[in-house]
């Protein structure tokens, strides 16, 4: 059996009444799943020892703009067992702009869920350091958001006094 | 480095730094308790890193690393560009190896837009990766060296790393930021010139290294500067993400080349160099072995490489060559539009990494069919690696800051983007 319908066959038996979307793009698998689930599943896949997704490569966003679920969170998922990459993705609306966080899951994501706030604004819950990664602490804008302008925002970044 | 008022640091930073069970102030902090300031402008911190230090005494408590100094919004500007367009920002990200860099790019359109790329090209893109894993690893361990008081080898690799700078100044007339890559190929063929002086390096590089490791390696100050200095264990590095020589320094058997393989790495024989100690010195022994494992893969590229075409002939979506778009009306038009509204990949989603000499560098590309990609997310390996300092030097002196954070090799070009 190839590694791809193993992992599905393996979420659909123990993980029950999770419901995902495979979809495979130049050889590379997402799933596409409902934003409450992703600490559960991201648990199965690391610690089930034939899956052992163990190294957690990064986590971002995408800004859709019209769509109805304004954000998709990304996550990709390593397995050195398996030599296989996995893609995680979940819908998340600009309404109700947050996500739980798998920092207790991968460490690794601290800091990837801290970029992706900063460049998003998108709330990560249960994270135990969700401060901006890159931008100052007092800036108010969300810079990877698509109706932020690229020649950025003029005032928007404290300058010295003439 | 100076004390800090309450003021100047950001109150999360501080509960960071205190632990939220305990209730000491800045200001009323125990006698010996500190918080020091380290960067960014830091000549041991590689960059504009800044290093939040608590210390008690000369002992480090907790650290909270700072980044952002260098950001410029290079996931911003892709967004706003051509896939060609930003062929020469990937030469800043990491700028110790700007062609490996190019060629991270390159891989990562070509598969979203489905391009196949002519066996010669490929070759051409393996050698000059391994000939900046090479150069890069020579300006880590020279640094590493300076940083920990052995000044003398700086010099050394660096003389070595300026020889590759030559091959480069051959092959695509420019010694940094090359921009050598193009989507489907690569600028132009390599040169006779460029290969003989690629022989010549190799042929000499060997001894060099040598002499260059045998100022270190019975150099009592320095390994007793990095043994047994920040270590982390085989399981807190994969756990935090930590790739290329900080992960194999903790004996983890993880490179792309081997893992994911790319270009023609399959066919090529060389070893994944682990050490399982996972301090600072085994960080530094990985990268010497790999300078010469990559030396090795260079000679065998040099023996097999193909001859043929170093730029795919599809001209929707590879720029013609210059004497057809003068000469012939179908490339003209396709050069136009290529040049005007870029190439136009399928609507879909990839994740292409390689083995950079920092790390695993990965671009993550979403397309909606347009000329510019829709999203582009850069995997930088000195961001993920620069993660792991926190744990490597809690227990530390300030003095060992510096020889892991040498250890790390992290560029900020490439950390913030």
């Amino acid at each position: 059996m190839e590694f791809k319908d193993l992992l599905i066959q393996k979420i659909n038996d123990n993980l029950l009444g999770l419901v995902f979307t495979p979809v495979e793009f130049r050889e590379e698998l997402s799933l596409t799943l409902n934003k409450k689930d992703i600490v559960r599943i991201s648990r199965f896949l690391k610690d089930d020892s034939e899956l052992s997704f163990n190294l957690c490569e990064d986590i971002t966003a995408i800004d859709w703009a019209r769509r109805t679920f304004r954000f998709t969170i990304v996550y990709h998922l390593f397995s050195m067992n398996n030599k296989f990459r996995l893609r995680l993705k979940c819908d998340v609306d600009e309404e109700d702009c947050a996500i739980d966080s798998v920092s207790s899951v991968w460490k690794t994501a601290d800091w990837e869920e801290r970029e992706t706030y900063d460049m998003y604004g998108i709330h990560f819950n249960n994270h135990p350091d969700l401060r901006r990664m890159y931008m100052p602490e007092d800036f108010e804008y969300y810079p990877l958001r698509k109706d932020f302008p690229l020649m950025g925002i003029p005032g928007s970044l404290p300058l010295p006094k003439k | 480095m100076e004390k800090l008022t309450k003021e100047d640091v950001h109150p999360r930073i501080i509960e960071a730094l205190l632990g939220a069970d305990s209730d000491i102030t800045v200001e009323d902090a125990l006698e010996n308790e500190m918080i020091l300031n380290m960067g960014p402008q830091h000549p041991a911190t590689h960059g504009v890193l800044r290093l939040l230090l608590r210390l008690d005494g000369e002992t480090i408590i907790a650290c909270v690393p700072e980044l952002g100094y260098l950001h410029r919004g290079y996931e911003k500007m892709a967004e706003n560009m051509s896939y060609y367009e930003f062929i020469p920002h990937t030469d800043r990200l990491d700028y110790l190896a700007p062609l490996s860099n190019n060629v991270a790019w390159v891989l990562a359109v070509e598969k979203l837009a489905g391009i196949v790329v002519p066996p010669r090209a490929q070759y051409i893109r393996m050698l000059v990766c391994e000939l900046s894993r090479i150069a890069s690893h020579l300006v880590a361990i020279g640094a590493l060296g300076m940083d920990v008081g052995a000044l003398t080898v700086f010099l050394w690799t660096l003389r070595e790393r300026e020889k590759i700078l030559d091959i480069w100044d051959i092959l695509c007339g420019a010694r940094f930021t090359n921009s050598y890559t193009r989507i489907g190929g690569v600028a132009n063929d390599i040169q006779p010139d460029a290969l003989a002086k690629v022989k010549w390096f190799l042929d000499q590089f060997d001894d060099n290294l040598k002499e260059c490791e045998q100022l270190l390696n019975r150099n009592r100050i320095f390994i007793d500067r990095l043994e047994g200095v920040g270590v982390a264990s085989a399981k807190d590095a994969v756990d935090l993400g930590l790739t290329g020589p900080t992960l194999r320094g903790s004996g983890v058997e993880y490179d792309l080349r081997r893992a994911a393989p790319y270009l023609f790495y399959n066919e090529m024989d060389f070893k994944v160099i682990t050490y399982p100690e996972g301090d600072c010195l085994a960080r530094y022994f990985v990268r010497v072995d790999e300078c010469r494992e990559s030396a090795k893969i260079v000679r065998q590229i040099l023996s097999k490489i193909p001859q043929g075409e170093v730029r795919a002939n599809s001209p929707k979506k590879v720029l013609p060559n210059k004497a057809e778009i003068y000469s012939k009306m179908e490339e003209l038009i396709s050069d136009f539009m290529i040049v005007n509204f870029g190439i136009n990949p399928p609507e879909g989603e990839i994740y292409s990494a390689i083995e950079n000499p920092k790390g695993e560098l990965g671009f993550y590309l979403v397309s909606k069919g347009g000329g510019q990609p829709w999203k582009c997310k850069i995997r930088s390996p000195s961001f993920v690696n620069c993660q792991g300092l926190p744990l490597m030097i809690k227990g530390h002196m300030v003095s060992d800051v510096v020889a892991i954070v040498g250890s790390i090799d992290p560029v900020m070009g490439e950390a913030d983007k």
